[in-house]
């Protein structure tokens, strides 16, 4: 094909939500979480001012399943539906698990260490497997980055990020099914383990950190889309 | 300030620092994309600038 006569690629979908507002959103519910979990939700009986780690750790641990789930969902409607903007989308989604993912190990480990006294337990199978979905995504760009541009690098990375979503649900149920584990429970059959300001705040932490998490994903997704975009027109007006 | 106190800020200050970072990176992304379409704005231009007997003649159909 001809660079004048070459498609660009079509703008992207308009979204109901402006940026802005979500923008605001995320600012306003961050700083409303933070309110709540430093002067509204009470001490833990059993681990006192450390507690309060668990409102944005847990928030942020979801929020990362969720990419990472959003990012396979993506990479099967590319496989499937042959999409053009899901494999971009995907790739934003996962970028983002793994940010966020890294944000899980980080506080993670601050919470373990005064919890338990040490940075990081190799015996625990909860952050065991939480390192490995976090690596296998981390793997995902290695992969991505050593194919070139076109349809094998999307297709290959669509079958990778279905592979990982496997993951999820075992790095979740890990520590439900382990017989001896230290790493609380929060989440049960039975529904959460806790009641009144703490569950209002880390409800507000959940939705914060989501809202968050989609803000810089459409950040992310514009900025890829118009580089896109760009490379397109350059070589029209080569 | 304990230190349960003081590792509780150090993880809340971690997680500001690095989504801080993320949009920083991504601020300067968007400046250098800016800077593309001002580049590619430039070209297209001058392209509309340039003398009519200058192109080259092409074979159309």
């Amino acid at each position: 094909m001809s660079p004048d006569r070459a498609q660009l690629t079509p703008v992207a979908r308009r979204t109901r939500i402006p940026l802005s507002a979500l923008a605001a959103a995320s600012l306003g519910l961050v700083v409303l979480a933070l309110v709540l979990v430093f002067y509204v939700a009470p001490n833990d009986a059993n681990q006192g001012f450390s507690q309060r780690i668990f409102y944005f750790h847990v928030s942020i641990a979801i929020t990362a399943y969720a990419c990472f789930g959003l990012g396979a969902w993506k990479a099967f409607l590319h496989l499937w539906k042959r999409d053009p903007r899901a494999d971009l989308e995907s790739y934003v989604a996962i970028h983002q698990g793994v940010i966020f993912g890294s944000l899980v190990l980080i506080t993670g480990s601050i919470w373990a260490k005064i919890s338990w006294g040490h940075w990081w337990l190799w015996s625990e199978d909860q952050l065991v497997l939480f390192l490995v979905l976090f690596l296998f995504y981390a793997a995902y760009f290695m992969l991505r980055f050593s194919v070139d541009p076109g349809p094998q690098r999307e297709n290959l990375s669509a079958v990778y990020a279905l592979f990982g979503v496997v993951l999820i649900p075992v790095s979740f149920m890990a520590i439900r099914l382990a017989k001896q584990a230290i790493h609380p429970v929060v989440f049960t059959r039975h529904g959460p383990q806790f009641g009144g300001w703490i569950l209002v705040t880390y409800c507000v932490a959940q939705i914060a950190m989501l809202v968050l998490a989609y803000t810089l994903y459409r950040v992310e997704l514009a900025g890829k889309r118009i580089d896109v975009r760009l490379r397109e027109l350059r070589e029209v007006l080569a | 300030m304990s230190t349960a106190e003081k590792y509780v800020t150090a993880a809340y200050c971690a997680v500001f620092a690095i989504v801080l970072v993320y949009v920083l990176i991504i601020a300067l992304k968007l400046q250098r994309l800016e800077r593309e379409v001002d580049e590619l704005a430039g070209r297209a231009a001058t392209r509309e600038e340039e003398p009519e007997e200058s192109r080259e003649a092409a074979v159309v159909g």
